[in-house]
């Protein structure tokens, strides 16, 4: 691949879904356009990139982006958030949200696990929330994701990381060699197509964000944009949970840490009135 | 450090798993079959143990129950590792004892992930 070649493609990515990719990444690049050029039925990386920049083809333009996106996910996927969740976050919202109800987002929700582990840990301890009702909203740029996501469709890979094995027996049903998680739990969640650097978000207002291990992605005005954007969604007394390894601090002033409570912030109460 | 005993027919199995759990700090035990494995419960319970299910001479599931009723038998963590993928054969495992199961094939990472699900890493 020449550098004309990946610099076009950088800028369609960043302009499409806010991702930075640096001269670095040729190997990533490579490594998942090739699948896509044999796909095609196009002989190398080289002609598929000539028929996206020729042809400006919108349904080959979504597929690039679809593929340089990262999906990794798992059930329950570190622990800590789902932790302050229990602890933190659900005993102070089943106070302040009582009579009415707890909206929660997954942001960038990819096939749909950590919706369906806040489900499941919700139906497994009904007192969490002390009656209150709880809506879920996942959410994704990829098309292929949210597919798999409503369909709650899981390889016998991904249902052995991060989910006990009392979860899969109770919530789950054999189909051929995938499993299904169960109609109760699908029902629970709402799949909706949003891409976070989209101007404006027509998803409501939430209680509790989930927004983990995708700021890391986008640069630094893009993470402070969706920050705030977020933040707009976001209910007096909401939470946002970041990746272990993301912050808010000196990107926006719209949060300030939960004490104590690694990757959990508060909506600052200022941004509320500057709303 | 904590001590796993590996029970698999087949010695590539084995050789794989304890790389994997030698890499999550336990020294590894092995045996061939559910026979070699209890008697080597006898001469000491390990931590934890990773059960092959279709193996000669005694298979995992008989192995599972004679050694929940050996004296301390109640203490090992025990974790399935089987190709016996069915919904039946879990809940077999889990009635008689078992702490986890894993479904092959397996790798790391769901080792990992199962044996932090029963605390044992």
């Amino acid at each position: 691949m020449n550098s004309q070649d990946f610099e076009f493609v950088a800028q369609l990515l960043r302009k499409r879904a806010g991702i930075v990719l640096t001269g670095d990444k040729m190997y990533l690049l490579e490594s998942r356009l090739a699948p896509l050029a044999r796909k095609e039925g196009l002989p190398s990386i080289d002609d598929l990139i000539h028929v996206v920049r020729s042809r400006r083809e919108e349904r080959l333009i979504a597929q690039v982006v679809d593929v340089m996106t990262t999906n990794e996910t798992y059930f329950f996927r570190d622990k800590t958030p789902f932790l302050n969740l229990r602890e933190a976050i659900f005993p102070q919202l089943a106070q302040a949200r009582r009579g009415s109800r707890i909206r929660i987002w997954c942001a960038a929700c990819s096939t749909g696990q950590e919706a369906y582990s806040i489900a499941m840990m919700l139906d497994q301890d009904t007192s969490l929330t002390g009656g209150v009702p709880v809506e879920i909203v996942g959410t994704d740029i990829s098309d292929r994701c949210l597919e798999r996501a409503r369909q709650g469709l899981f390889t016998q890979f991904e249902v052995q990381r991060g989910l006990p094995i009392q979860m899969l027996m109770h919530y789950f049903t054999q189909q051929d060699d995938h499993w299904r998680i169960s109609e109760r739990m699908r029902q629970m969640v709402t799949f909706k197509k949003q891409n976070l650097i989209d101007a404006q978000y027509g998803l409501g207002q939430f209680d509790i964000v989930f927004c983990r291990n995708v700021l890391t992605y986008f640069d630094g005005p893009t993470k402070g944009d969706v920050l705030g954007r977020i933040a707009g969604t976001m209910n007096s007394g909401g939470f946002l949970i970041l990746g272990a390894t993301e912050t808010t601090s000196g990107i926006s002033q719209a949060f300030e840490p939960a004490q104590d409570r690694r990757g959990l912030y508060k909506l600052a109460e200022r941004s509320v009135q500057a709303a | 450090m904590k001590r796993c005993l590996i029970v698999d027919d087949s010695r590539v199995v084995r050789k794989v798993a304890r790389r994997i759990v030698e890499d999550l700090r336990f020294d590894a035990d092995e045996a061939a079959d559910g026979q070699q494995a209890l008697d080597s419960c006898r001469r000491g319970m390990p931590d934890a143990v990773l059960l092959d299910w279709n193996m000669p001479v005694m298979n995992g599931i008989d192995f599972l129950r004679a050694l929940r009723r050996e004296p301390g038998g109640d203490r090992p963590v025990v974790v399935f590792c089987t190709t016996e993928n069915d919904m039946s054969h879990i809940a077999e495992a889990m009635r008689s004892g078992a702490n986890e199961y894993i479904m092959k094939p397996f790798d790391s990472e769901i080792i990992e992930s199962k044996f932090s699900e029963v605390g044992l890493v």
